[in-house]
């Protein structure tokens, strides 16, 4: 018998690709590939002979054609007489918008609803639950449409707001809730309003800044400073203060009732608002889930541990529960604003221009052009899912346990 | 009566005074109310104002439930009734809408003698979960759960029953040639020709075979045609088909995402991105609008198969990430623990990792099949009749043309009771996965 | 034809449908149904009743192909459109026929590829508004909120009719008919723009049509009629001419209760060239003899179809207008039968 020696050379042959587990991966990884690419040249083979049988090319020149149709939210100018560029971007912020006006309410109301729902208040909890199965369990197709519904059938129409119509403004005059929408003072910026605008920038500044002053003052010393208090005083007083010395560079205007409708002022129309409100609400039945979840998920010892320090309880909440809690929320969080964004798409429910309406809906409609219509329109989307996922990744990594 | 004396000044109780009531407060439903609804000022203030929504809740909706109208044949005529009864500005519901259209809602437009079908393919579909779901019940049930997904076809699609057993051969041809090419080829070539023989016969003799048999011995149901689904059957038949046919592509797209091999990973990992980064609407745009771009010149198949399609890409990738969810969890010592016994890959994920990550993952897939089956209600914007596309279609018909809210709060209703109880099915698992673990 | 990889085996239960070749004709003959594209719900237009079975007047207009082609007004399969898939769903050949009150414009017709082949319905597009709000006429409308359906021709005739008369209004738009409905009863819009007679439709089904006017202007031409895919010349020969035999049986008067016995022979020689019983018209359409006694026995002549469907007897209560025989001062006016 001779000792092992060293395994002997072998020369490589062709069915160690297969056998061999060092060259096996590579053999499927080069098969995989290759397989994929057969079956996208396939598809695309497939598309442009399809293209050529109906005698159309694939061409994102309509784009530059003029449009022909009018958007009612537009937040940049836009009339008829633009191009169909100029409506998919008028879409694309519209969908934006609502996209954050919608994760944000959805925080607060999650929030709100998840920590209602651990009250001991028997009927609070209860009618939190009520709420949040109700959400849950019906598609949010129907919540849209049913609010929509509601919001125009409950309000006051404009003509109510005449003499004697029995509806009358809020907040002095100037807020009309209509079932056409919401009518809002508009700021009008004078001169040297931009001096505001820059000390109130600065003072927003200064209030994160003292934030993060006292943190470290809190960690460093233990004593506390009246964050919150400062922080508001920092908020107004600046401001308010340049405000009348620069002898009052912004005014409002107020809405005001002619002919059909209100004029003047913002219009939050109310397919704006039935869309963020049930975006908001169904997706805010999910986060007051998670919400409920990730304090839960806080053991009970935590809290007890932070009351045998002698804080109170609300400390307790912002310094003990939440930090750990907040571990326990971001991720799936993350994941109901891309719902929440990816949503709000169903705005062609309720006749909000959103970018699927007006890219997706009215101007592959007029042009015929489906194909390079839906590759923009889902480009568009994923782009937007990809940005905010890794928005929310940096938050959530410095939210992490950092373990060492 | 007391027996003690008088000038004695110890005093020793030797009876008890009969035990009081609590006070009025500490008690019953006060004791209660007080400790739930009133304890502090906030916790009352919330009380009040939860009082208050749900007072305005039922003020406005109770008298339409109340006055609803169930027996008549068209919305001028549940105007008349209503006026008949309760006067002619009283808010009253006209669910005769429903009485008269239940049926069209649920099954569509499916011919009314075969209305049994559906229920039993429900029925069917059920019977296979058992054994997926409940592991007390007997590992042989599975195979009939395999076979399940051919009898709902028989059942709901009827036609020759010929065709799905021909298809279902197939599998068996499958396994028949592995088994054959295994003792002669190897290991690799028996895969091989396990994937290449059925196909073949898929392609070239299953047709043939099935047209033969059924020339020779006529056996089946009356033939239903895709179009004629509708209603809460085509929002089943969507969601329950998605998630069934999606559940093999999420298992490998898992897999390929927690696979070491860079092109696979990156593969993998970009297929979910982008499924899961644009909204099923848009995919479902694709289906009816671009899918015939994207086949060879002349291919053409119906609406539904292209959406079916479309929603199972849309589900293996959910369903990718909650199988990769599972896998995560699965401590790593299981892992190691098959490599030590020198599985290779695929034993390994067979026989260990997959039956444990999928048990874990069953909640997670309950959850995505409710947000599936909620999702299918998107149809209605490619023009499939789904409950809410019905609904519009009966708005359309002169009888019905302006009844608005009935046919939502029908709708609503039966969505959320499939919907509930699924949930509840779903945390009931959640709860007993983790009474198990500890 | 089975060319789907994978599919194959689903093609034998029926699930995939055939190609489209180039005639159209044989693969409906071959199918023994035409597929016919009609609206998702339109009422008296397309809608299905209590039974499923579709019904309107766009659908009379499938079945009379059908009629004509099969011989059986009944084999046909509907399929529901929404505005968007609609040109789509043509072009691709997954229907023969689009019969969905779709406006023949140049864009549609040369740019989009379809080729219409007549108009079945003269519309136009109208306002309505409450009677309370004291309107006139549309160019009062300066300010107004205007409740239209997306995705069609009204939203563009409705910004050009804006620009032209120099006055704003606010678009609200909606996606189906029933939710417009809602909306504008609701009072979330001072009008409601849409074909005129899918307004008159819609305010007959009013709880109180009464204190609703129909405005008077008519802002756009909106010819409605069919279409099939642009390239097959003879399939649109087909449809062109059943639409003109019901226009032409109407004027001819030739009704469903006396075509089988004008069928026998007149002495009206476009009658007899119609029905088959002199000449060879049918023949060279590709298609019987009786073709026309088929579609005008099954589905009645073209005034028939319009007052079974949308005529004043039924609710939605259209008068004919434009829509009459030319002899009538109407529009319509099919080419003769030589």
């Amino acid at each position: 018998m001779t000792m092992p020696s060293e395994a002997p050379k072998e020369a490589f042959r062709l069915s160690q690709l297969i056998y061999d587990t060092r060259y096996r991966s590579m053999t499927i990884q080069i098969f995989a590939m290759v397989a994929l690419m057969l079956m996208l040249s396939w598809l695309i083979s497939n598309t442009i002979q399809n293209l050529q049988a109906l005698g159309k090319d694939f061409d994102f020149g309509f784009l530059s054609q003029p449009a022909g149709y009018d958007i009612n939210q537009r937040l940049v100018e836009y009339s008829s007489q633009s191009t169909h560029g100029r409506a998919a971007l008028v879409g694309i912020l519209n969908t934006i918008l609502v996209a954050f006006m919608g994760c944000a309410l959805a925080t607060v109301v999650g929030v709100f609803v998840g920590v209602l729902r651990l009250s001991k208040n028997w009927i609070v909890s209860r009618l939190m639950a009520v709420y949040v199965e109700g959400f849950r369990n019906v598609p949010l197709l129907l919540w849209i449409i049913a609010i929509f519904a509601v919001m125009s059938e409950s309000m006051p129409q404009p003509r109510a707001f005449r003499e004697g119509g029995g509806a009358s403004m809020l907040f002095g005059e100037s807020v009309a809730v209509t079932n056409r929408g919401v009518y809002i003072p508009a700021p009008v910026w004078g001169a040297g309003s931009s001096i505001l605008i820059a000390v109130f920038v600065l003072s927003i500044i200064a209030i994160i800044a003292f934030r993060r002053y006292a943190a470290k003052r809190q960690e460093a010393t233990g004593d506390i400073l009246p964050v919150f208090w400062i922080s508001v005083g920092l908020f107004f007083i600046p401001s308010v203060l340049f405000y009348f010395i620069l002898g009052r560079p912004v005014s409002l205007e107020y809405p005001e009732l002619g002919g059909f409708n209100f004029g003047g002022g913002i219009h939050l129309r109310n397919s704006l608002i039935a869309l963020w409100l049930a975006l908001s609400l169904y997706t805010g039945a999910f986060i007051a889930e998670i919400v409920r979840a990730g304090i839960l998920a806080v053991s009970k010892g935590q809290t007890e541990a932070a009351f045998a320090l002698g804080l109170r309880p609300n400390r307790t909440m912002s310094l003990i529960i939440l930090p750990q809690a907040l571990r326990v929320i971001i991720p799936p969080l993350i994941s109901q604003y891309l719902n929440l964004t990816k949503n709000s798409s169903l705005a062609i429910a309720v006749g909000y221009m959103d970018v699927r309406s007006t890219l997706g809906g009215i101007t592959i409609n007029q042009t015929g052009r489906e194909l390079e219509g839906m590759l923009l329109l889902g480009l568009f989307y994923l782009l937007l899912s990809l940005f905010i996922s890794w928005v929310m990744n940096i938050y959530n990594n410095s939210k992490k346990l950092k373990e060492r | 009566m007391s027996t003690q004396s008088g000038n004695d000044l110890s005093y020793v109780r030797t009876e008890m005074i009969p035990e009081k009531e609590p006070p009025l407060a500490e008690t019953g439903i006060i004791k209660w109310v007080r400790e739930n609804l009133f304890a502090g000022w906030m916790n009352s203030l919330l009380t009040l104002v939860s009082l208050y929504v749900i007072w305005f809740i039922v003020s406005h909706i109770f008298p339409w439930f109340a006055n609803s109208i169930w027996d008549a044949g068209s919305l001028t005529e549940c105007r008349e009734v209503r006026d008949a009864r309760f006067g002619s500005d009283v808010s009253s519901a006209c669910f005769a809408v429903i009485s008269d259209r239940w049926q069209q809602l649920i099954f569509g437009f499916y011919p009314s003698s075969g209305y049994w079908r559906p229920l039993a393919a429900l029925l069917v579909f059920l019977a296979a979960l058992y054994p997926v779901l409940f592991s007390e019940a007997p590992r042989k049930l599975l195979l009939l759960s395999a076979a399940d997904p051919f009898v709902m076809f028989m059942l709901l699609w009827g036609g020759s029953i010929w065709g799905p057993i021909a298809v279902a051969v197939g599998f068996g041809v499958g396994i028949a040639s592995y088994r054959i090419a295994l003792p002669i080829v190897g290991n690799l070539f028996a895969i091989i020709a396990s994937v290449v023989v059925p196909v073949l016969y898929w392609l070239f003799l299953s047709g043939v075979i099935a047209s033969a048999l059924s020339s020779v011995l006529p056996i089946g149901l009356p033939f239903v045609e895709s179009k004629d689904f509708g209603g809460f059957t085509l929002s089943f038949i969507i969601g329950i088909s998605g998630i069934i046919l999606s559940l093999p592509l999420g298992i490998l797209l898992a897999l390929g995402r927690q696979s070491d091999m860079l092109i696979i990973n990156k593969i993998s990992v970009a297929f979910i991105e982008v499924i899961r980064g644009v909204p099923l609407i848009v995919w479902l745009f694709t289906a009816s609008l671009l899918l015939n771009y994207f086949l060879p010149p002349g291919t053409n198949f119906d609406l539904m198969l292209r959406v079916i399609i479309m929603v199972t890409l849309f589900s293996a990738a959910y369903i990718a990430e909650v199988v990769r969810g599972g896998l995560a969890a699965l401590p790593r010592g299981q892992y190691e623990a098959a490599d030590s016994l020198g599985l290779d890959y695929w034993k390994a994920m067979r026989l260990i990792i997959l039956p444990q990550a999928l048990k874990i993952s069953i909640p997670g897939i309950v959850n995505t099949f409710i947000g599936l089956f909620k999702d299918t209600t998107l149809v209605v914007f490619i023009g499939l009749l789904d409950p809410i596309g019905l609904s519009n279609a009966i708005r359309a018909s002169t009888d019905w043309n302006g009844v608005y809210w009935e046919l939502f709060v029908f709708i609503g209703l039966l969505f959320f009771i499939c919907c509930f109880s699924m949930g509840r099915y779903s945390l009931y698992l959640e709860k007993k996965l983790q009474r198990e673990h500890r | 034809m089975k060319k789907t990889v994978l599919f194959g085996a689903m093609a034998v239960a029926g699930l995939a449908a055939g190609a489209a070749s180039a005639a159209t004709l044989d693969d409906v003959r071959a199918a023994g149904t035409l597929r016919c594209g009609v609206s998702t719900g339109l009422p008296g237009f397309a809608a299905p009743d209590a039974n499923g079975v579709w019904e309107g007047f766009d659908v009379a207009v499938c079945r009379a192909v059908a009629a004509a082609v099969l011989g059986d007004a009944n084999a046909v399969d509907f399929s529901p459109l929404t505005t968007q898939v609609r040109f789509t769903a043509l072009a691709s050949g997954e229907i023969d026929l689009l019969a969905r009150n779709t406006t023949w414009t140049f864009s549609r017709d040369v740019d989009l590829k379809n080729e219409f082949v007549g108009v079945n319905y003269y519309d136009g597009q109208g306002f309505m508004a409450r009677r309370d709000l004291g309107v006139t006429s549309a160019k009062e409308l300066d300010g107004a909120t205007v409740c239209i359906q997306t995705g069609t021709t009204t939203e563009l005739n409705l910004a050009d009719f804006f620009r032209t008369n120099n006055i704003s209004y606010e678009p609200v738009p909606i996606e189906t008919n029933a939710e417009a409905q809602q909306q504008y009863l609701a009072g979330a819009c001072d009008v409601y723009t849409t074909d005129a007679s899918g307004l008159a439709a819609t305010r007959a089904t009013f709880e109180n049509p009464g204190d609703h006017v129909i405005l008077p202007e008519i802002i756009s031409k909106e010819p409605l009629g069919p279409l099939v895919r642009h390239g097959d010349q003879d399939w649109g020969d087909i449809v062109r001419w059943t639409l003109n035999g019901l226009i032409a049986a109407e004027e001819l008067g030739i009704t469903s209760a006396n075509v089988a016995e004008l069928a026998a022979g007149t002495n009206n020689p476009e009658i007899n060239r119609m029905l088959g019983s002199e000449g060879e018209l049918g023949a060279m359409l590709g298609l019987d003899a009786d073709w026309l006694v088929n579609v005008i026995g099954s589905v009645g002549n073209y005034g028939e179809i319009f007052e079974a469907n949308i005529g004043e007897s039924t609710p939605i209560g259209l008068a004919r207008g434009l829509n009459a025989q030319w002899t009538d001062g109407g529009l319509l006016y099919s080419p003769p039968f030589r």
